[in-house]
């Protein structure tokens, strides 16, 4: 199995979709672990805070039994027993002059607009290259002295930092293995698209034996792919029915039609010279030219059916051009016309080496039909076309379509022999080989462009 | 020359089998698979003439089986199906001709002419064909009547050289077609005619006998003239 482009990729239906699965996916992640960060790293700072309040909730009610030594007591006693300075006191006069506590001066930070003081303890250094992170609450006692309670914060820091870290790698885990779950679950259904789109591309070529494959889970591919093929089953069973009919009317119309033949050949040779002979003899060529409609028509039914490219090889449109034109060439000539071809650019095509020769015959045919003497027909190849360009009449625009139908002639060439099929013909080959046929104004004249697929 | 037809239509059969009598063969007829297989594989046959569809075994089928029992008898399919395809598989059963009906008599003959001296043809390579003062060298690829050279183009000679090597014999246009420009198709017009015409200019304009006959209804013969006239 191959991996598909990435332009393909994006092309995809199954893929988009996932991708919107993947975002929605991602987003929903984000919220969630948006939400365990605001609920984990806020109640930490929030504790912090309480416990904060709470200490200078009773520092205060200290001040105002015990006055400003018992405060300033109580304050050196909890500093002496914390060493590590993991609490954070400071008692200063109003001009926040220190009195009392393990800070050296009064930070130099505003209150944020909750009242706490976030600042680095500068007097502290640092640990790892970090500054000593501490959060404080400021408070003025009822004596205008000024009272600083607080904490350091650095293990909450470190905390939320990881939460956030966690917070962040998990996002983008989450995004990657969306991505690549969406990638991996569109190849798998866009496998199976493709299984489907695959046959009925062989199908349309031509070759209706093809099914699609079906695995045998019975969901909900596995139920398309069954009906699909059941549908398959019924259009070959109908095309079969449609051959089978085609098959047996040419034996069964044909050898009544030979029989008639072949009875007025009898006749007409049994008969001596005379004017009944002629007439004996005109009949024949009806008839022959009966059969040969008949022929051409089945021909044409066939080729158009498909499927029928058990003949296909390399063939050289430059064989086939030089071909053409080599037989051509008298005739063109007995009319006074001059005949070219140019194979300059002439390329190879899988195709069916008689029916491009017929279509390109029947091109040359119709050209030279009707172009008259002392005019040209130019035969041209390309990589995969054959064109036809002569100086004739040419046909009306409104009338390039029409051409191609069975039987259909146009006004202007009713006195000119034949069936009217040449075309149709030549169509049904052009699509046997995945290609078409155009009619463009030759100015003047008609330019028929036999073009084979790629 | 023995020949036996393989067909189920009485009618065709009936119109087989006038033919080739009138030309002289003698032939036999078989109206089903089973009993054209019994009749091949125990009588001799020059050249088998098998319709495509027949009761029984198919035609495909019987030539198939006389193949695989080394039966090598030329045998020409008869077909109301025209398609290259059939055409393909009857000649990958081992058939060596496929004619699509209808056909004329005339066309019917020639191609069992074609296929029985083929058959019988030696298997040395010859280097000069030559029919009264015609002469063809096949190595220089010249061509010389009464002495004098002839120029000819490519498909000019091939198709002197188709004529030549069926001398006496007619050659149709769909054979012509077939054989010098090795396409089956359904030329709508006097192509070929016009290609025999022009060869018919160098080969015959000059000299009193002309040797390219045109055989009304069919095609072509290439004859040496009587000795008598």
């Amino acid at each position: 199995m191959s991996f598909a482009p990435p332009t393909r990729l994006l092309r995809s239906a199954t893929f988009r979709l996932t991708l919107v699965y993947a975002a929605l996916f991602c987003t929903s992640a984000a919220v969630l672990l948006g939400f365990v960060w605001w609920a984990t790293a806020g109640v930490l700072s929030q504790q912090v805070d309480e416990t904060i309040l709470a200490d200078i909730k009773g520092l205060a009610e200290q001040y105002e039994r015990r006055g400003t030594p018992g405060v300033a007591a109580i304050i050196s006693e909890r500093v002496r027993r914390d060493p590590g300075g993991r609490t954070v006191y400071l008692l200063t006069d109003p001009l926040r002059r220190r009195l009392v506590g393990n800070l050296s001066s009064w930070p130099s930070v505003q209150p944020d607009t909750d009242g706490g003081m976030t600042f680095e303890r500068v007097d502290r250094g640092s640990i790892d290259g970090r500054p000593h992170l501490a959060r404080a609450r400021p408070f003025v006692l009822q004596g205008g002295l000024n009272l600083l309670v607080g904490r350091e914060v650095r293990e909450l820091e470190q905390t939320r930092r990881m939460i956030l870290n966690a917070v962040i790698w998990g996002i983008l885990i989450t995004a990657a293995l969306a991505l690549a779950g969406g990638v991996a679950m569109s190849r798998s259904t866009a496998r199976r698209i493709e299984a489907i789109n695959e046959t009925s591309r062989d199908i349309m070529s031509g070759d209706l034996s093809r099914r699609i494959p079906v695995r045998g889970t019975a969901d909900e591919f596995d139920q398309l792919a069954a009906n699909l093929n059941g549908m398959l089953d019924r259009i070959q069973h109908l095309m079969e029915g449609l051959w089978h009919v085609s098959d047996n009317s040419a034996h069964d119309l044909r050898t009544p039609l030979t029989r008639l033949r072949n009875r007025l050949e009898g006749l007409r040779d049994d008969e001596p010279a005379s004017g009944r002979r002629d007439a004996l003899e005109a009949a024949v060529g009806e008839a022959d030219g009966l059969l040969s409609v008949f022929g051409a028509l089945l021909r044409i039914a066939q080729i158009e059916a498909g499927g029928r490219r058990e003949n296909f090889a390399d063939v050289a449109l430059r064989d086939i051009a030089a071909d053409v034109s080599e037989l051509y060439e008298p005739v063109a000539d007995e009319k006074g016309l001059t005949l070219t071809v140019d194979m300059a650019r002439a390329g190879n095509v899988a195709g069916d080496r008689d029916l491009l020769f017929q279509a390109l015959a029947n091109l040359v045919d119709n050209a030279i039909k009707y172009t008259p003497a002392g005019g040209t027909v130019a035969i041209s190849v390309d990589a995969a076309s054959l064109t036809v360009a002569d100086s004739g009449p040419g046909i009306p625009a409104a009338d390039r379509d029409a051409v191609f139908d069975r039987f259909h002639r146009l006004e202007a060439s009713r006195n000119q022999p034949g069936s009217g099929l040449g075309l149709s013909l030549v169509r049904a080959v052009a699509q046997l080989h995945d290609g078409a046929v155009q009619l463009e104004d030759n100015a003047p004249g008609l330019r028929a462009t036999l073009s084979l697929g790629s | 020359m023995r020949i036996l037809v393989i067909e189920d239509d009485a009618d065709v059969a009936a119109y087989i089998v006038k033919a080739l009598r009138e030309a002289g063969h003698v032939a036999t007829h078989a109206d089903n698979g089973k009993d054209g297989l019994f009749l091949a594989t125990t009588e001799t046959f020059d050249a088998l003439v098998v319709d495509r569809m027949l009761p029984g075994p198919d035609g495909l089928t019987v030539i198939r089986t006389l193949r695989a029992s080394d039966d090598m008898t030329p045998a020409l399919i008869l077909s109301a199906l025209g398609e290259v395809d059939d055409r393909v598989k009857g000649l990958k059963a081992g058939g060596d001709d496929y004619l699509v009906k209808p056909f004329a008599a005339a066309e019917l003959l020639a191609r069992l002419e074609a296929l029985t001296r083929r058959a019988g043809g030696s298997a040395q390579a010859e280097t000069a064909l030559r029919v009264g003062d015609l002469e063809m060298d096949l190595l220089s690829r010249s061509v010389t009547r009464g002495g004098t050279p002839i120029d000819l183009q490519p498909r000019e000679f091939a198709l002197l050289e188709f004529l030549i090597r069926n001398a006496g014999n007619v050659v149709t246009r769909t054979m012509l077609l077939e054989n010098v420009w090795d396409y089956h198709f359904d030329p709508q017009t006097n192509v070929i005619d016009v290609h025999v015409s022009r060869l018919r200019q160098k080969i015959d304009r000059d000299f009193d006998t002309p040797l390219i006959h045109t055989v009304r209804g069919a095609g072509y013969v290439l004859r040496a003239p009587d000795p008598a006239s």
